[in-house]
């Protein structure tokens, strides 16, 4: 893979908004004056059904049309989907993994994965509780890219905050950027021990 | 101005800014967000002086742009695959009565079985029905192509299909550079009709023609088409003239000049084909690409120009002609009929139906064409495993049911049901 290139592939469920999350991801690159592609897995869109979208972000214009087959990084939204889908399909092995659960990554029974990868690329964080404390609706993809920004810091969280706010107008912007804020810095504490350590 | 925007909404906003006087609005994914993003520019107030019409099918949208275009204004419909086919009968009639209606296509494949994916089997259904039809590659150049699309169905008086790749380009956000009204105006001027229906000045259009003009009338139509290869590329610098970019034109060369391989392709694949040429470059294979940007008219001796020197030509292309092989290789072959040393030419057929076409794949395709090249017509990734089990059980038994279901089925029982 091009190493110019960073690589997001997003799983959910539909209604959960992972086309929207990878839309608004594309936007933080954009607005750091980088270019972006966003694009869904063009399935036909059924709500609970599972769902994938991806995000290129490069500085240079990206011509590839492929589906993302290795990802740089995995973006999780439901933590069912592992026993459906295929979902670290590819996953460079210097990538990070995200995952939107209540639970802990030992809970999860995805060790293996979780030792493959450099320590502290795996994170979880209670996306969809975040969404419902701030939003007041289960959609965790506003969150997870406050997360994203946290975990990778291939894009700046203010970026993160502007995509979210351009995308969400009014209060609905300010509150998914708020459940945004609070995944980054679930992240952030999450990550100063393990980095530590 | 620089928009991180969805190819369909980036659209909207160029048909916009040509100022379409009559849109007619039919949805059918995955052309739909276009004509829904020109509804909200109309509901905003940054489209005025237009008519949106929501009409009962696509047969209507397409004779309601006729009407609209044959009283003089400028109109706009958009359309794929099955709504494509459904108004066919109005495909003919706005070419042959030469109204020059502008049309996006997302492409998309035909059914049955019924598939929303993209392939390009809904344009070539099409291809001989009188239009012009450009491919964007990206949507840079699917804003950019509309633009030009109204400057050259004006000035020949007919009408242009904007093709773009269904998902692959209309639901893919990048970053687009939106022209502004300064800018299009200076491009596009006011449509100037060459035959209007009046009230004022009544006459017909769409008389019945015997044997005895038929032939004339069909021969003019050609004439346009012939004109057109002179137009496409003049309207392309007097674009890049005043956006800045080049965009459009017959056909683009990428790393041709000293390529023993060319390939040959159209649409969005070109992308994906470009990258893999830059990794086939740096270990020495000396390859290249030739973008067809114009298929019709089709551009028979700028694309001879550009391939005359190569050994070998593959031709890449997201449609079949069941019993024949693949069109855009058909019509490729044209431009080297009676070429002394033509290259070599093999048929590739890829990504119906929205298979995903990689580069791992396309390696494969272009190295087994220097070491192993095929005749006849190639499928690329085809499961040849399952396709036998099937060509198997058909001979076995003479009930052997349906074959979409029959190789579903299949699939199902191996495990090997996409992820996704």
């Amino acid at each position: 893979m091009t190493s110019s290139m960073f690589q997001v592939r997003i799983h959910g469920r539909g209604g959960q908004g992972a086309v929207t999350g990878a839309e608004m991801l594309s936007v933080a690159a954009f607005v750091e004056g980088r270019h972006a592609q966003a694009f869904p897995s063009f399935g036909s869109e059924r709500t609970g059904a599972p769902v994938v979208a991806f995000c290129r972000i490069a500085e240079k214009e990206i011509r590839l049309r492929e589906p993302i087959l290795e990802p740089d990084c995995l973006i999780v939204q439901d933590a069912t989907l592992f026993k459906v889908v295929d979902v670290f399909a590819g996953l460079r092995p210097g990538g990070y993994l995200l995952v939107n659960t209540n639970k802990t990554l030992a809970e999860l029974h995805i060790q293996e994965v979780v030792a493959r990868l450099p320590h502290g690329h795996s994170v979880i964080v209670p996306a969809t509780e975040l969404a419902l404390k701030h939003v007041g609706r289960p959609l965790p993809n506003a969150a997870l890219l406050g997360a994203f920004a946290a975990l990778t810091n291939v894009v700046h969280f203010d970026s993160v905050k502007r995509a979210i706010e351009q995308t969400f107008s009014g209060k609905i912007g300010a509150t998914n950027a708020a459940a945004a804020i609070s995944a980054f810095e679930y992240v952030m504490a999450q990550q100063q021990p393990a980095r530590v350590a | 101005m620089l928009k991180q925007i969805e190819g369909s909404h980036a659209m909207a906003e160029a048909i916009a800014l040509c100022r379409p006087e009559v849109i007619c609005a039919y949805p059918i994914t995955p052309q739909t967000h276009i004509v829904e993003g020109l509804a909200d520019l109309i509901r905003e107030g940054r489209l005025t002086n237009c008519e949106y019409i929501n009409v009962e099918s696509e047969f209507a949208a397409l004779s309601v742009a006729i009407g609209a275009s044959a009283a003089g204004a400028r109109a706009y419909t958009a359309t794929a695959s099955q709504g494509l086919l459904f108004m066919a009968e109005a495909v003919y009639n706005a070419s042959g009565l030469g109204l020059p209606i502008v049309m996006t296509l997302g492409n998309r494949a035909i059914g049955a079985p019924i598939n929303i994916w993209n392939d390009h089997s809904d344009a070539m259904a099409m291809r001989d029905a009188g239009w012009l039809q450009l491919f964007a590659e990206d949507n840079q150049e699917a804003v950019d192509l509309h633009i030009q699309a109204f400057r050259l169905a004006e000035e020949l008086s007919m009408p242009v299909m904007v093709c773009v790749d269904g998902f692959i380009l209309t639901h893919a956000m990048e970053r687009i550079d939106i022209p502004n009204q300064a800018e299009v105006d200076a491009y596009l001027p006011p449509y100037d009709p060459v035959q209007v229906l009046d009230p004022a000045e009544p006459m017909s259009i769409g008389a019945m023609v015997g044997p005895e003009a038929f032939t004339e009338v069909r021969f003019l139509a050609h004439y346009k088409q012939s004109q057109a290869l002179r137009l496409i590329p003049q309207y392309m610098a007097e674009f890049a003239n005043i956006f800045g970019r080049e965009s459009g034109g017959l056909l683009r060369s990428y790393r041709t000049q000293d390529a023993d391989l060319i390939v040959v392709a159209m649409g969005s694949i070109c992308g994906t084909i470009k990258d893999t040429i830059d990794e086939m470059r740096d270990e020495g294979i000396r390859i290249g690409l030739v973008t067809i940007v114009s298929y019709r008219p089709f551009p028979l001796d700028a694309l001879r120009n550009a391939l005359h020197g190569a050994q070998d030509v593959v031709v890449i292309e997201k449609s079949v002609a069941v019993g024949m092989g693949g069109q855009l290789a058909d019509n490729v072959d044209v431009s080297l009929r009676n070429l002394p040393s033509a290259p070599r030419l093999h048929s590739a057929v890829a990504g119906l139906g929205g298979r995903p076409i990689t580069r791992p794949s396309l390696h494969r395709l272009f190295r087994q064409a220097l070491v192993q090249p095929w005749e006849g017509t190639h499928f690329l990734d085809l499961n040849e495993r399952v396709v036998g089990r099937e060509i198997h059980q058909t001979r076995k038994r003479r009930r052997s049911g349906p074959t979409a279901e029959n190789i579903l089925r299949q699939l199902a029982e191996s495990g090997n049901v996409a992820a996704e």
